[in-house]
């Protein structure tokens, strides 16, 4: 039971994906315009990132490591991923349009998203079991929404204040993100 | 004369990291010296130029519906051949850039060109644009590298150029990478706009 609650703080807030690791900074900056789109990338990338975390370990150790084919990792992850995007995107479609309608607009973007992928690849390093890896894969995915909906918070106020020319837009975001991690390294040392 | 407008757009005009903010995650993570960036910067280069040359001699065969797929395919396979290259001839850098090396794959900046040059233009000028995108990436990466590593440890490619007590170490660790970015593109954009 601790060490799934050392996982679960060790993800969200010591090795906080986002803002600790550096993955996934595109959606981070991309669409932290506004709470409620924060909110439903959140959404789609826990969604994708528990499915393709799930998958992604059974190929590795049923594929790949009885084969001995472990170079072929890179390739067979991301083809498994933006084929599960697609087929994710396809079933919502049909059997939660709601849901779809929430989720739609972001799914194609997840294929790209580097902390899919980068969870998949680390899940496998860590020599997670499989609870532990849907436990790891969870807990990133908080961390990552922690991270996104509280910048998106702080971003709609920045829209209000008067920010010097040069460093409006993208500088005065990265500032703002340097600070946010910046208070997430008190957490270092925890686990 | 065209050819060559071709090849300096990745420096500054469509500077990938400091003007199209694509491809931040690798810029961010690994810029802790510059020579990691320089690395980095290269190896992006490389899958960079490598799947533009394959994309451009292919675009004739592939329907239009798989194209992207396809893309990923032509890329990771690269990918592939790098992270190998890396781990037998220089393993100090592959650890050094770890599991960014993989990630390559999803680095934007690489689909991107492949999506939005190579599958329209001929062979020579999509070997030129990839040169030119991928230098220009690690010319953004080693001039983050060498901005944070000169701050945070008063080093320069490995080099000391004061003492490392008065450096300010936070730019070495997770904030510096965002602050630093931050400040050189408010520079830049400055500079531009003069």
């Amino acid at each position: 039971m601790t060490s799934y609650f050392l996982i679960i703080i060790g993800a969200i807030f010591v090795n906080n994906i986002v803002l600790a690791q550096f993955l996934g900074i595109c959606p981070y900056l991309g669409v932290s315009k506004r709470i409620s789109t924060g909110v439903g990338m959140t959404g789609a990338v826990t969604f994708v990132m528990v499915i393709a975390t799930i998958v992604t370990y059974f190929i590795q150790n049923l594929i790949l490591i009885p084969f001995n084919i472990g170079f072929m990792q890179t390739i067979s992850y991301i083809l498994v991923i933006a084929s599960l995007v697609q087929l994710v995107e396809i079933v919502l479609k049909k059997v939660s349009p709601p849901l779809y309608q929430a989720l739609g607009v972001f799914l194609p973007l997840i294929t790209t998203n580097c902390a899919i992928l980068g969870v998949a690849i680390m899940t496998v390093s860590n020599n997670y079991n499989i609870v532990e890896a849907v436990v790891f894969s969870i807990a990133s995915a908080v961390g990552f929404g922690i991270a996104l909906v509280s910048f998106a918070g702080i971003r709609e106020q920045l829209d209000l204040m008067n920010v010097p020319e040069g460093m409006k837009g993208a500088p005065i975001a990265l500032v703002v993100a340097g600070i946010m991690a910046l208070a997430f390294m008190g957490f270092a040392g925890m686990v | 004369m065209n050819q060559l407008n071709n090849f300096t757009k990745g420096f500054f005009k469509e500077n990938p990291v400091f003007i199209l903010l694509l491809g931040l995650c690798p810029a961010l993570g690994v810029t802790s010296s510059a020579v990691n960036g320089l690395g980095m910067g290269l190896a992006t280069t490389f899958v960079l130029v490598m799947a533009n040359i394959v994309v451009s001699l292919i675009k004739g065969f592939i329907p239009d519906k798989v194209r992207i797929p396809s893309f990923i395919v032509v890329i990771a396979t690269f990918v592939t051949i790098v992270e190998m290259v890396m781990e037998a001839y220089i393993p100090a850098l592959f650890d050094a850039l770890g599991l960014f090396i993989p990630l390559i794959v999803v680095n934007c900046l690489v689909l991107g060109r492949a999506e939005a040059f190579a599958s329209k233009n001929n062979l020579i000028s999509s070997v030129i644009d990839g040169a030119g995108m991928g230098l220009g990436f690690s010319m953004a990466l080693t001039m983050l590298g060498g901005l944070r590593e000169l701050l945070g440890s008063g080093m320069l490619f490995g080099l000391s150029i004061y003492p490392e007590d008065y450096g300010m170490l936070v730019f070495v660790l997770a904030p510096g990478a965002f602050i630093g970015l931050g400040y050189l593109i408010a520079i830049l954009n400055r500079v531009n706009k003069a």
